[in-house]
């Protein structure tokens, strides 16, 4: 173990720089959420990510950002096991029936200000199985409100990384 | 001792299906069949139903051999399997809910799939209205002066898939865990009926997503012994070749999430940052970090460049420079092993009866890979070798996923080396060449066997499509493994057993 630590030790951190923003749809996003985020939140955004009935690829890729090379929490931002310490939501999956409550009880039992995220299309509008007698018709936004949606199949982490930065900046702008 | 070619032998075949034979039988060789899965003559692989029949799936003895049994049952009845062979037990609950038959003598009655929620009863069925209000579910008992139950999700802790799970616990002690599945269940097989083949493959694509090259190759085999398509060799090839940077990449996350689990991070980073190198080769050399819709009935939508084949080829030097130090990180970490060694044990006896497939199975055994036990093009041409261990423990299951890191890596090389060259990797589909037909396959992801089975009409249109995931024959052995452990210790178990919900739910 100590030879594996050392190596580390003396070596480049793996960590990349983060995707450039995009300052006009931080700008956008700002204006959306301003009546919103009247108390702002500082340097941090404490995420609780809740899967409502994804194939689990998109879990994959939000796993992913928690790895070396993406290091989320150096942005400040944070994965929370508990809704009461959440300011963002994070949603992916289509949003089965079976889901449908705990997707609202979560969302409920969130202080606010709070947003919602969602990543993949199938949390946008079901995705492939929209129009199935198990999943909701709309996708999360038919179940709670959608402040920012991330697109893919499933999104990749620096497309993630992209929308929770834009999401960040977006929270901070006066 | 009936075989499975006497059991066949008892009924009258059905000629539509390839490659395995399928036989329509009657209640006396279905109630044989089930005598036999009770005496380990022969092993269950699936039980699915359509509106007018129930179809169980059986492996030999060996697992060298497949075969299906249909039982017409127009009355909605049919015997119950799982009175007398339990691992069949959840699998006539979901029939039970999707079509609205009726397995008798089934010994526990509850819904499965269904919780009340879809507004409809028998979604595949009758499709009656029902309210969406909810089912009132009664767990199973545990009583004693000092139990208490702990309810964990749907909603977890983590970034991971929702489902129940309900310990009685003594103290520290698991008395009992039994789970409840199917929050993410999604209609997959009712919006696969009358769906053409390209969007059905990417609904098989989307079952498991850690599992899409799998799904999509097992579909697209089933699908081709369906209609009789001949797939090029480079694209056989090249199939291999991402099912294997699959299953690496998918080891390599679980070896370090179950160390994870035991707070020892440094492997969980180590592992993250080779993990991602795969995926990265993954999305540089097929333009998708998971390889989804790669595979494609007929053969591979995108081909390997030269480039691509050095990228592999670098990738696999780079995790064999590394995996030496891994193996004695976690080896030479005795307060780590404290926590693996001697967890969450699943008795050989289980997996055989389960036919549990993939790391659970071999760490406690059973020597199944339908990737040499049915062996599959190309993999009859490749030299590897099937690793098992039997102390069936959450150490046991990490030590699997490193050996087949290994063989998978051996694998990787020689399909690099031996890719034949041929130009085409993609044979026509187009239904108006083909008479429709239906197809079974049997492949082997990284988590264990998927088995599809499908129906095509001469349109080219899915007539019905059942896909099982390895998870069906893994989830009920955790509820055993956690027996007798400490609460503590539940993530270690689960995670060594790494199952998937949105696969077993569909």
């Amino acid at each position: 173990m100590r030879k594996t630590l050392f190596k580390n030790l003396l070596s480049h951190p793996v960590s990349e720089p983060p995707p450039a923003v995009d300052d006009d749809e931080v700008s956008a996003l700002a204006k959306k959420l301003e009546r919103l985020s009247k108390a702002r939140l500082g340097r941090s955004l404490a995420i609780r990510m809740v899967d409502a009935g994804s194939c689990n690829a998109c879990e994959l890729e939000i796993n992913a950002l928690n790895n070396p090379v993406y290091a989320l929490d150096r942005f400040g931002i944070n994965f929370v096991a508990s809704p009461r310490h959440a300011d963002v939501l994070l949603v992916t999956g289509p949003v089965t029936k079976s889901m449908r409550e705990a997707l609202e009880r979560t969302y409920q039992a969130m202080p606010a200000p709070k947003w919602v995220v969602t990543a993949g299309v199938c949390a946008q509008n079901g995705g492939l199985f929209a129009g199935s007698y198990a999943c909701v018709d709309g996708g999360v936004a038919a179940v709670v409100p959608v402040n920012l949606h991330i697109a893919g199949c499933p999104p990749s982490p620096a497309e993630l990384l992209r929308g929770l930065l834009t999401l960040l900046s977006a929270t901070m702008v006066k | 001792m009936t075989t499975l070619k006497e059991l066949l032998a008892c009924g009258s075949p059905v000629e539509r299906q390839r490659p395995w034979p399928r036989s329509v039988v009657n209640i006396e060789t279905w109630q044989l069949a089930a005598q036999q899965l009770l005496a380990g003559e022969v092993a269950m692989l699936g039980l699915w139903a359509d509106n007018a029949a129930v179809h169980l799936a059986l492996s030999n003895e060996e697992g060298t051999d497949v075969a299906v049994l249909t039982l017409p049952c127009a009355d909605g009845h049919f015997p119950s399997i799982g009175q007398y062979h339990s691992p069949a037990i959840r699998l006539e609950r979901s029939i039970q809910d999707l079509f609205g038959m009726r397995a008798d003598g089934l010994p526990d009655t509850r819904p499965w799939l269904d919780h009340g929620r879809w507004g409809q009863q028998y979604p595949m069925g009758a499709a009656l209205p029902a309210p969406d209000n909810g089912i009132v579910y009664e767990f199973l008992a545990a009583e004693g002066e000092s139990l208490h139950q702990i309810p964990v999700g749907p909603v977890h802790a983590g970034i991971i898939e929702p489902g129940h799970f309900r310990f009685s616990a003594n103290g520290e002690l698991v008395v009992r865990l039994e789970e409840r599945l199917a929050y993410t269940h999604k209609g997959v097989e009712k919006l696969m009926a009358g769906s053409d083949l390209a969007t059905a493959a990417r609904l098989a694509g989307r079952v498991s997503g850690d599992s899409t090259v799998a799904y999509a190759w097992t579909f697209a085999r089933a699908v081709e012994a369906a209609l009789g398509i001949i797939v090029p060799q480079r694209a056989l090839w090249l199939r291999a070749l991402m099912a294997e940077l699959e299953r690496l990449a998918n080891h390599l996350g679980d070896i370090g999430a179950i160390c994870n689990d035991a707070a020892f991070t440094l492997m969980h980073a180590q592992c993250g940052v080779l993990r991602e190198q795969v995926l990265r080769v993954s999305a540089s050399v097929f333009g998708h970090r998971l390889m989804m819709d790669r595979i494609v009935p007929g053969g591979v939508s995108t081909d390997m460049d030269e480039d691509g084949a050095r990228q592999v080829s670098d990738l696999i030097g780079i995790i064999r420079s590394q995996l030496p130090s891994l193996l004695e990180l976690y080896d030479n970490t005795t307060s780590l092993e404290d926590r693996t060694v001697g967890t969450g044990i699943v008795e050989h006896a289980l997996v055989q009866q389960f036919a549990t497939g993939g790391f659970i199975g071999r760490a406690s055994g059973r020597k199944f890979d339908a990737r040499k036990n049915l062996a599959y093009e190309p993999y009859e041409k490749l030299v590897f070798e099937i690793p098992v261990r039997h102390k069936g423990d959450v150490n046991a299951r990490v030590w699997i996923r490193f050996d087949e890191v290994g063989q998978s890596l051996a694998m990787l090389e020689q399909i690099i080396t031996q890719l034949p060259g041929d130009m085409d990797i993609h044979q026509d589909t187009d239904q108006r060449t083909f008479s429709g037909g239906e197809g079974i396959a049997l492949g082997e992801g990284f988590r264990g066997d998927i088995l599809v089975w499908v129906d095509i009409d001469e349109n080219g249109r899915i007539t019905r499509c059942h896909l099982r995931d390895p998870s069906w024959f893994q989830w009920p052995l955790l509820e055993v493994a956690i027996k007798d452990n400490i609460v503590a210790d539940f993530p270690l178990c689960n995670k060594s057993f790494n199952c998937s919900y949105s696969g077993h739910d569909l």
